[in-house]
């Protein structure tokens, strides 16, 4: 596979305003402001971070798969890529990337539809849609928000490596990522950033072995480098 | 099948236009594209639980597929079976570009109102996909990843997209055998990548027939369908189905 536009980012760490870690198969919630600066990092490598993207002003505006990937006539993410509404309007840019290439056309696992990939027996099996429903009943800015079921579209699945065949075909391959790797955006209005860190274990992409992430936040792009 | 003794009902659905119903499981809903340039975007829900909608993301992975054609399943996001597709004479349908919506369809297109152009007006597929989710109380947070009927997409290795203009021919159809009670919601406006300069949206004639015995056999196939059709029948076992 091919891989370019990696570009690698100048903000410091040390000077971020949020710097969490995900444990697998947990969710994470935050509001991001217009301006700042979003970055996700993939600890241990391979491991998928299932996202959605709301407008905090007005939640049916939402992060859209098919806005994205029709408004730019390309099915994967990389550095460049603009994560658009389905009311049209950029979300996020991004504009930092170490690993070259992310997902849109997975979605996230859940109960039922692991039942259908593995087995009728694996109902029981933690998921991201678990760990999504999670956040809406408990996170605050979910409850505030009043979002529901209703509001989960088709997320993106980043450090995933889904590569789509001329022929049609789709193939799940060992991810393009490794430990360290990141993926960074600037938002381009406000927007509340849902995580569900994948806790698939029936899947080898992740080499059944869910990782953590870490999340890290800049005021600005101005304000993440350190001027000596 | 003998079309003519088996019909229940013939509807089209002008260029542009669209449409909603319910479509009863043991049914299939034979889609035709009448003049070779249609494109009928089509999102699904059970018809008892409009929570429960198409997903394009697990029909895809569920099947390891980027494109929809005869022998698929369309998966529900709660791991069930809508409709098999057991007839398909095009060979490829897109799921992944959604709805052309207002703006662009006036960039591409011009201006053509209700006041100067009657029903000839221009519409949007998003416009249309609306009006008819409205009618069920559904809106704007029920709009997924659709189902775009009779246009092919590719992808190259780098992932850019065309749209395949030449796989469209008069008479072409498709059949949708349908496992569970369905809203089929349609809207036959142009594909958002089409690259027509002139808005010539042709029209989907509906055709609605019993779904003849063993014809979703060969669909379910694939070990994954099996599970699917399982997990569907017991939303009926309690009507004495199958399980």
């Amino acid at each position: 596979m091919s891989v370019h536009n990696l570009i690698e980012s100048r903000l410091d760490p040390e000077l971020a305003v949020v710097d969490e870690i995900c444990p697998a198969g947990e969710p994470w919630v935050k509001l991001v402001r217009k301006g700042a600066t979003f970055r996700i990092v993939d600890l241990e490598g391979n491991q998928a971070v299932d996202t959605l993207f709301f407008n905090p002003a007005h939640t049916p505006e939402r992060y859209s798969a098919t806005d994205t990937i029709s408004r730019q006539r390309s099915l994967y993410l990389t550095s460049g890529t603009k994560l658009y509404s389905n009311f049209g309007n950029v979300m996020l840019t991004i504009v930092a990337d170490t690993c070259g290439r992310h997902d849109m056309l997975g979605g996230a696992c859940a109960s039922e539809s692991n039942r259908v990939r593995y087995a009728l027996d694996t109902y029981a099996m933690h998921s991201c849609r678990d760990s999504f429903l999670h956040a809406l009943a408990h996170d605050p800015l979910c409850e505030q928000l009043g979002l529901t079921k209703r509001d989960l579209p088709s997320n993106i699945n980043f450090f995933m490596n889904v590569p789509v065949t001329e022929a049609g075909g789709l193939e799940f391959v060992d991810g393009v990522s490794a430990p360290g790797k990141y993926v960074e955006m600037r938002a381009e209005m406000d927007v509340v950033v849902m995580i569900s860190n994948c806790p698939q274990l029936n899947n080898p992409c992740n080499a059944y072995n869910p990782t953590p992430i870490r999340l890290l936040v800049w005021e600005s792009a101005e304000k993440g480098i350190a001027h000596v | 099948m003998d079309h003519a003794h088996s019909l229940l009902w013939e509807e089209d659905v002008p260029g542009g236009c669209h449409w909603s119903g319910i479509v009863r499981r043991g049914t299939t809903l034979r889609l035709e594209d009448v003049e070779g340039r249609a494109n009928a975007a089509v999102l699904l829900f059970n018809s008892e639980e409009k929570l429960e909608r198409y997903n394009m993301a697990d029909t895809l992975k569920c099947q390891h597929t980027f494109q929809l054609t005869k022998g698929h399943a369309c998966y529900s996001d709660m791991g069930r079976i809508f409709c098999f597709i057991t007839a398909d004479t095009t060979g490829w349908h897109d799921t992944v570009c959604g709805l052309s919506e207002a703006e662009l369809i006036e960039k591409q297109y011009g201006v053509a109102r209700y006041q100067e152009h009657r029903n000839q007006m221009y519409r949007s597929g998003l416009d249309g996909m609306l009006i008819e989710l409205g009618k069920w109380g559904l809106g704007k947070r029920d709009v997924v990843s659709n189902i775009n009927f009779f246009s092919k997409i590719t992808a190259n290795a780098s992932g850019e997209l065309s749209f395949q203009a030449d796989n469209r021919r008069p008479g072409d159809s498709v059949d949708l055998s349908f496992e569970m009670d369905t809203l089929v919601v349609l809207s036959a406006a142009p594909h958002p990548l089409d690259p027509s300069k002139v808005y010539r949206p042709g029209a989907v004639r509906l055709a609605l027939l019993p779904t003849p015995a063993g014809a979703t056999i060969e669909c379910a196939g694939l070990a994954e369908n099996v599970r699917g059709l399982q997990h569907t029948q017991r939303l009926y076992a309690c009507k004495g189905g199958v399980e």
